[in-house]
């Protein structure tokens, strides 16, 4: 019971966090946001006994996401611009969608009880088992690195994927007989500085 | 079934939509891509919820502990957090890159002449 009230507490908080992060305009604290909401994640991962992903979403949910969201903020716009009012659209199908899952939340079983179907037919057979088959009392890693290995090895190539994908993106510099690319302003990208060294030829110098 | 035995549900479904809506009506690209990591956070916390044995314990064999949650879902969420950060980090790559080619990040201003912005 107290536990129940735990969980609402952060709940609670994690929301308030949700609605000033879709709220605010300034990106930087936004970003601020969404570390702190990491964290709070993180904290009722750790009160729903979920030990190891309390761990990683604290490292890289508050700490790897914030700093690239940051080194994103370096080459951007720091704040959001204005748009007029609420999209009413958008609230209506997000309504409608959050409606339809509610109903849905009626059939599921209830939360913590012992005897729920995710309980009793899988789960007990890794419980039984892990410490006979792997010789460690981790669970969740045993799973992860041994039983569910290949999964793991997909998910590294993702991870390879991606940033082979980032580094393809970010390693060709824009220049002006690339299709789709329109004259830029040189100056926000450059230090004051560089901008008064030389101002006119930068962006043909750029060009390859 | 009572209040506090499905709250969790609903709290989860508030954040998802929350991101959801941040996806959608938001037009900076770095406003979509928190609100996509708002809305697999609430993924993540709905997954764990359903692992979740009252008054079990972290799954990790110890002395004198007999009821574990159940360690499945923590593995899927653990993928699905790594998983979400390399897209975290294209969609953010994918920003700058638009940034430089465009002058902007804002969906709206994606047509606008980059001679006329005033930003």
């Amino acid at each position: 019971m107290i536990e129940n009230l735990i969980d609402v507490a952060l709940l609670v908080f994690l929301v308030i966090l949700a609605i000033t992060i879709v709220r605010i305009r300034d990106l930087f604290a936004a970003g601020m946001m969404f570390a702190i909401y990491s964290l709070l994640s993180s904290a009722l991962f750790a009160v729903l006994d979920a030990g190891d992903v309390a761990l990683t979403e604290a490292a890289v949910g508050a700490g790897i996401s914030t700093l690239l969201v940051l080194a994103c903020l370096a080459l951007v716009r720091r704040y959001e611009h204005p748009t007029g009012g609420h999209n009413l659209i958008a609230l209506i199908v997000v309504l409608i969608t959050g409606a339809l899952l509610v109903y849905a939340t009626l059939d599921l079983p209830e939360f913590g009880a012992a005897d729920n179907p995710a309980q009793v037919h899988v789960g007990p057979f890794y419980i039984e088992n892990t410490y006979p088959d792997m010789g460690i009392p981790n669970m969740v890693a045993a799973v992860l690195a041994s039983y569910r290995s290949i999964d793991t090895m997909g998910e590294v190539f993702v991870v390879f994927a991606a940033a082979l994908a980032v580094y393809a993106l970010l390693s060709v510099r824009p220049h002006k007989n690339m299709p789709g690319v329109r004259r830029r302003p040189v100056k926000r990208l450059k230090s004051p500085r560089q901008a008064e060294a030389d101002p006119p030829v930068a962006g043909k110098e750029q060009a390859p | 079934m009572t209040l506090l035995g499905i709250s969790h549900y609903w709290f989860v479904i508030v954040l998802m939509m929350l991101g959801f809506y941040c996806v959608i009506a938001r037009g900076n690209m770095i406003k979509k891509i928190m609100g996509l990591n708002l809305f697999q956070t609430s993924v993540f916390i709905l997954f764990v919820a359903a692992g979740k044995v009252i008054d079990g314990s972290t799954p990790i064999l110890r002395d004198g502990v007999e009821v574990y949650a159940n360690p499945l879902p923590h593995v899927i969420v653990l993928t699905a957090i790594v998983v979400g950060v390399a897209i975290t980090a294209t969609g953010l790559a994918l920003a700058v890159r638009i940034q430089e080619a465009y002058g902007t990040i804002e969906d709206d201003h994606l047509g606008d002449d980059v001679d006329g912005d005033d930003d």
